[in-house]
């Protein structure tokens, strides 16, 4: 048997088969609420993997890697830091809402989703995957006015056929049918958010630090209000924790009329390429700052591009777990993804490898000294 | 024998939008040489197919048209790391953003349609729907990379594998007007094991999406003596005008209008009851919106047809049609094809239908 000591230097990389778990995971339908298809990939990556995993009341996955390691540099049991890392399950998507005949089912969002981003779009129904979509009227029967509203939700219904209610009901879910696909550099894919993040925690599962206890939850609900990331923490009861997701990049160009008044793009939120994106603050959660100035310090010494994700709106897990008991000092690390809950995103490979390779970086420089001194 | 669902399915995953017609043209030549006596590619790049009837020369001839061009887009400019588009064909602006797309540069790049934030968007363009204009297509690519591979006037196709729906129907792109396509080839099926006394001619038209161009020049080059353009019709669905569309399943359309000579309207509707096929009237006022409208005003003018397959959500890529709704068109037609008597022009009449 290979020491852990070895395993564990390694320097971590996506490679082809870290790309096909992605592929399998982003393929995967898991609208809040209704997470089990990815649950049981990730049930069957870490198994075998990890000291302990349980799957808690409302679907999370936690798991505990506990590496007990005997050499005389690790610290003792009682002061090792507990270290929690979690990365969403749940994706965006549809419920159907109500049966018209015909194949036609009324239907509402889960989670934030454009109603503009609906129209015209192919989806898997349930958990067989069973094809319809959501037309329009044709442009033929529209007017020059009609046009210019945009189409209701309301109006809408996904059509699976005649008869199609023989293979779908009211209360299954649904999401695009968007096939993972890599564009050279870069993966488009339905669900990389936080696809992105459970394959990356699925990899530090599989690499544990030895240095810690490491924590991983894969939680459920995300979308629909931090929900299962708050119970979560509150079993895992760690004393940090790191919200690992895909946050946008909304790094196009601004509307360029001419030379004079090109709109320059200073709210990009992140950039694609530039490295893994470090919170300070959002919506939901003012990060730890010494967690940052330690991810940036990682960063900074091991040459690992990052960037800050700029502060603004928006929330992680993160939000949800620094509050639960009596606080665990947190913060978010997100891969960029442009077109987030969209039927196609867009993220590049080495952002998400210089994620993971900071990750594991910072967890293993990590001790209990990180909160030797108050926030 | 060719079965018609995995060939269409073939069809919709082709590409070959309007002037840009040879990857589909391919397909259809190789399907149809068994079936035709000869095939030829006209000017414009219409596929011309030639089944020679048993009459005595001169024989007449009918051609039957379904246009094998497709709507997609097409590339402006190159942005950063995004290109400008514009349309190819009738496009609603709503159905663009988030769908994929396959963009045929030096190699074909899969990428995806983006609608900026509205904080990238000039002002009076941050509300409601986002205009073509300031749509992106976003590739993975970065900027170098691009102007490598892209050059403005690169073809957009969308990309959407065909999805089989319950009712025997299939959701896809390109449907319009592939599966008229499909129809002809069935009808050309049925009619090697018939006997028919006229030549027919399968026309595969290019260009009917932008100018009805390849229908109106191959009419004029074949001088069919009867015409009938074989198109996709709309399909009835939630929020649509019932009174403008037609429920799938239930038959093709018959076409009743201007463009359509009533003798020959009568006489497909005859035999469609006489064989109890089952058929729509589709009145059409005005402009039927086919190859047809072209057709019928070549040289001294053809006695011309619609026949219509209902599809629903035309235009966008995730059309929707039933397979017995195409069997039934190609039925049809081969019936009407196999009755049709070298006298019939002469008993053709414009008036008392």
């Amino acid at each position: 048997m290979t020491p852990r000591r070895t395993a564990n230097d390694k320097p971590l990389r996506i490679g082809a088969a870290q790309i096909r778990l992605l592929e399998k995971l982003c393929n995967a339908c898991a609208i809040s609420g209704g997470e089990d298809e990815v649950r049981a990939i990730v049930l069957q990556e870490v198994r075998r993997h990890a000291a302990e995993v349980k799957v808690d009341a409302l679907g999370n996955i936690l798991v505990n890697c506990r590496v007990r390691d005997k050499s005389s540099d690790q610290p003792k049991d009682s002061q090792r830091l507990r270290v929690m890392l979690a990365a969403h399950m749940d994706e965006v998507g549809f419920m159907l809402t109500h049966d018209e005949g015909d194949g036609f089912f009324r239907f509402d969002t889960v989670g934030g989703l454009d109603e503009r981003q609906l129209v015209g779009k192919a989806v898997w129904v349930g958990k067989s995957h069973v094809p319809g979509v959501i037309g329009t009227k044709p442009v033929h029967l529209t007017t020059a006015k009609e046009r210019k509203n945009a189409i209701t939700l309301d109006s809408l219904r996904i059509d699976i056929g005649p008869g199609g209610n023989s293979k779908v009901k009211v209360g299954e879910r649904g999401t695009f049918a968007t096939r993972f696909t890599r564009l050279g550099a870069s993966l488009r894919a339905k669900a990389l958010d936080d696809r992105l993040g459970v394959a990356t925690l699925i990899e530090l599962v599989k690499n544990p630090p030895s240095n810690l206890d490491l924590l991983v939850a894969f939680t459920v609900q995300e979308e629909v209000g931090l929900r299962g990331a708050r119970v979560a923490a509150y079993a895992l009861d760690p004393d940090v924790a790191i919200a690992v997701d895909s946050t946008p990049a909304n790094d196009l160009p601004g509307w360029d009329q001419g030379e004079s008044d090109a709109l320059e793009n200073a709210r990009y939120n992140t950039r694609l390429g530039a490295g893994p994106a470090i919170y300070i603050a959002d919506r939901s959660t003012l990060s730890d700052p010494r967690l940052i100035r330690h991810l940036v310090e990682t960063a900074e010494n091991l040459n690992i591009p990052y960037q800050f994700r700029q502060p603004g709106g928006g929330g992680t897990d993160a939000g949800a777990i620094h509050l639960a008991r009596a606080g665990i000092p947190s913060v978010s690390v997100s891969v960029p993804g442009r077109y987030a809950h969209t039927a196609a995103g867009i993220a590049r490979i080495s952002d998400w490898q210089n994620t993971l390779i900071l990750l594991h970086a910072a967890l293993k420089r990590m001790s209990s000294e990180l909160l030797a001194s108050p926030r | 024998m060719t079965e018609i669902l995995p060939f269409l399915k073939e069809l919709i995953s082709a590409p070959g939008l309007s002037g840009y017609e040879k990857p589909v043209r391919h397909l259809i030549e190789e399907t149809w040489k068994p079936l035709t006596d000869e095939l030829s590619v006209s000017r414009l790049g219409s596929l011309h197919g030639l089944k020679r009837g048993e009459g005595t020369e001169p024989r007449p001839g009918i051609l039957l048209a379904a246009h094998m061009d497709a709507i997609g887009l097409m590339v402006t400019s190159v942005v950063a790391d995004w290109l400008h588009v514009t349309a190819i064909g009738g496009l609603d602006q709503r159905v663009l953003p988030g769908q994929l797309v396959t963009v045929h540069a030096r190699e074909d790049l899969a990428g995806v349609i983006v609608q900026p934030p509205a904080h990238l968007l000039p002002e009076d363009a941050q509300e409601g729907p986002v205009a073509l204009q300031y749509l992106l297509v976003d590739t993975g690519l970065s900027h170098a990379e691009l102007q490598r591979q892209v050059r403005t006037g690169d073809l957009i196709s969308f990309e959407r594998e065909p999805l089989d729906l319950t009712g025997e129907t299939l959701a896809g792109r390109s449907l319009d007007n592939r599966t008229s396509l499909a129809a002809l080839t069935q009808c050309l099926q049925e009619l090697q094991a018939r006997r028919h006394l006229w030549d027919v001619w399968v026309v595969a038209s290019a260009q009917e999406e932008e100018t009805l161009g390849g229908a109106r020049t191959s009419a004029f080059q074949l001088r069919p003596h009867l015409a009938v353009a074989v198109d996709v019709t709309f399909g009835r669905s939630p929020g649509c005008p019932e009174h403008k569309t037609y429920p799938l399943d239930k038959g093709p359309t018959l076409g009743w209008g201007p463009n359509i000579h009533p003798g020959l309207y009568k006489s497909f509707k005859d035999l469609a009851d006489r064989l109890e096929i089952p058929y729509q009237v589709e009145v059409m006022p005005r402009h039927s919106g086919t190859d047809a409208f072209a057709m019928q005003i070549v040289a001294e003018g053809i006695p011309s047809m619609v026949i219509g397959i209902p599809l629903r959500y035309m235009h966008t890529p995730v059309e929707v049609v039933a397979m017995k709704d195409i069997t039934r068109t190609g039925h049809l037609l081969a019936e009407f094809i196999a009755q049709l008597q070298t006298d019939y022009l002469e008993k053709l009449s414009w008036d008392d239908n």
